[in-house]
């Protein structure tokens, strides 16, 4: 089945033409103009001020500003530089990367190349997460193509800038996505993440001056390149300007893919394009930015997508994975899957993760069995608290959130749970 | 078991492509896991010496990712994605219903060692569910018979 979005924009507007995979077809769109002219007359600095103004967000889930991590990074050329595609796309609920490699690539690479003109890097690390062989082929055939045309290596399009792109496959390891155990893994070892500081910008991929940014982060830069800062900015929210691919998955009629700007609607995104929950279903709750970040209840769903707005509701954007539980849902059976993973995928570096996200895990299956006790809801809170903001990376932060936001909304359930000891949700999907 | 010399050039063209030759073990874990099916000790230990490491270093990223094994595995995997997105529409019952066509439990090899069916965790696949990865192929939006026939057409 042919993975198109069912709602595009400028980045997935060619998806369904098989040949905007290839160069030629790519350039037939108007690909690598923005990077023929950027070469041509846009000095590197400049084209970290104008990513700047466009206020583009990194869009791997942090949500950072793409032109103040451009510029972090040293000027000279000392040391070598090096950028790094994260394409370890792993978000339970995250499924947009792999589409723009896959159907995409050159647009990737053409962002990747006005990336290094502005940041002085040497080469590119592509880190395609191991389950994705699909989408690393595609991105390998682009960068061979690229280097034929002369788009890659000694002289870029005949000017005075080499650049080369490696593309390195990672071998399944969740904990991979963050930025610096992504470092680690490509220079061949566990990826453990590093402390910060030093930053990537100082001290990154083998020791070097490096900026991570994520594939969809890159393909946004290209069109700001071409058609400029106001463009890029008349779609999407003041502070979170452009489009985004929002996947949606789980209990609507029509999941899949919606290139729309930020600051839809969540229950536009839902109902509208989602079509909604399955007929005769109502639906219970909507987690909006990947597995990590905290569920939002049915009656908050009137919310912009943007990290300005979800904040106020005590949840964020992430990787704009969208992921509708209906009414037949059981919230603590939700919560076993979830702190299932966070405790299968903890790189076991830290206590406060490595300890907690099994007790997380432990309690609330013992919750779902009917065995739990009134004060077992105490114990998890209290287990998340101590989670938060103590460890080496987020990932500790990202397996207390979802806990927290599942019992601040749906305490109930738990409560049922203890009660009747029993799960009182016999259509929920079994464990 | 040994490593070939087409894989040992293979490996060397992944090592140049890295500032630090260590750069290229997770390549390099992937080719030989290609030619020999797993990571046996003495591969480990001539795989050490090609990067000047020591064996546990070699064994210890073998160790830590899902996708190297370290013993000899069946002809042919075939994960079903478990995360939540799949989970909410049926991948859970669709893997019970497989370990039941099969008679094994996940993780289990067949005993003819022909398959293992196992569970994975998100795939991105998460619109598409529910869904397999059967030897590194994507399969989606699966029903219990499509996955059934895939399964018997592994040989």
């Amino acid at each position: 089945m042919l993975k198109v979005p069912h709602t595009t924009g400028y980045l997935s507007e060619h998806f369904a033409d098989d040949a905007f995979g290839t160069l030629v077809g790519y350039e037939r769109r108007g690909g690598y103009a923005a990077l023929r002219k950027v070469l041509a007359e846009v000095p590197p600095a400049d084209v970290i001020e104008t990513v700047k103004a466009s206020g583009l967000q990194g869009r791997g889930g942090a949500g950072f500003s793409t032109g103040m991590k451009w510029s972090f990074m040293p000027k000279g050329d000392e040391k070598p530089k090096y950028l790094v595609c994260n394409a370890d796309e792993s978000e339970p609920g995250s499924f947009k990367d792999r589409i723009l490699m896959e159907r995409g690539p050159h647009q990737l690479l053409e962002g990747i190349l006005i990336a290094a003109w502005a940041t002085g890097a040497a080469k590119t690390f592509i880190y395609v997460r191991g389950e994705y062989k699909e989408p690393a082929d595609q991105v390998e055939r682009a960068v061979a193509e690229a280097y034929a045309k002369g788009y890659l290596g000694a002289r870029v399009m005949k000017r005075d800038f080499r650049h080369d792109v490696v593309v390195q496959r990672g071998a399944g390891a969740y904990i991979c996505g963050e930025e610096t155990g992504l470092l680690e893994s490509l220079e061949g070892k566990k990826g453990q993440p590093r402390k910060k500081q030093p930053f990537p910008a100082q001290y990154g991929a083998f020791g070097m001056p490096t900026t991570v940014n994520n594939v969809e982060t890159f393909c946004h830069v290209p069109h700001i390149l071409a058609r400029g800062v106001e463009w890029f900015r008349s779609s999407g929210t003041e502070k979170s300007p452009g489009n985004t691919i929002f996947g949606v998955s789980g209990h609507v009629q029509r999941p899949g893919l919606f290139e729309l700007p930020l600051g839809t609607r969540l229950d536009e995104i839902v109902f509208e394009h989602a079509g909604g929950p399955p007929p005769g279903r109502k639906v219970k709750g909507v987690i909006p930015g990947g597995m990590s970040m905290p569920i939002l209840p049915a009656h908050q769903l009137d919310v912009p997508m943007a990290n300005e707005f979800l904040r106020e509701r005590k949840t964020m954007l992430g990787t704009g994975g969208v992921m509708v539980m209906d009414d037949r849902t059981c919230m603590v059976r939700a919560a076993c899957v979830i702190s299932w993973f966070f405790r299968d995928e903890s790189c076991g570096q830290c206590t406060q993760c490595r300890e907690g996200t099994g007790w997380m895990n432990k309690i609330v299956e013992r919750i779902e069995r009917g065995a739990g006790e009134p004060r077992d809801l105490e114990i998890l809170l209290d287990v998340a608290a101590k989670m938060e903001g103590q460890t080496i990376c987020a990932f500790s932060d990202a397996a207390a959130w979802p806990i927290q936001g599942l019992l601040r909304h749906f305490r109930g359930d738990f409560e049922r749970h203890v009660a009747e000891r029993k799960c009182p949700f016999p259509e929920c999907f079994e464990l | 078991m040994v490593i070939s010399d087409e894989t040992r050039a293979r490996i060397d063209a992944e090592i140049a492509k890295y500032p630090r030759p260590r750069g290229g073990l997770l390549p390099a874990l992937h080719l030989v896991q290609a030619e020999h099916g797993f990571v046996s000790p003495e591969l480990a230990k001539e795989l050490a010496g090609i990067f000047e490491l020591k064996p546990v270093d070699v064994m210890e990223v073998v160790s830590f990712y899902n996708m190297f094994f370290d013993r000899p595995q069946p002809r042919h995997h075939a994960y079903v994605c478990t995360n939540l997105p799949c989970a909410l529409r049926g991948a859970r019952t669709l893997l019970r219903q497989l370990e039941s066509h099969l008679g094994v439990h996940s993780g289990e090899p067949t005993p003819d060692g022909r398959l293992v069916l196992g569970h994975e965790e998100c795939l991105g696949a998460c619109g598409y569910a529910p869904m397999m990865r059967v030897d590194g192929v994507y399969h989606e939006d699966l029903d219990l018979e499509q996955a059934k026939r895939i399964l018997d057409s592994l040989e």
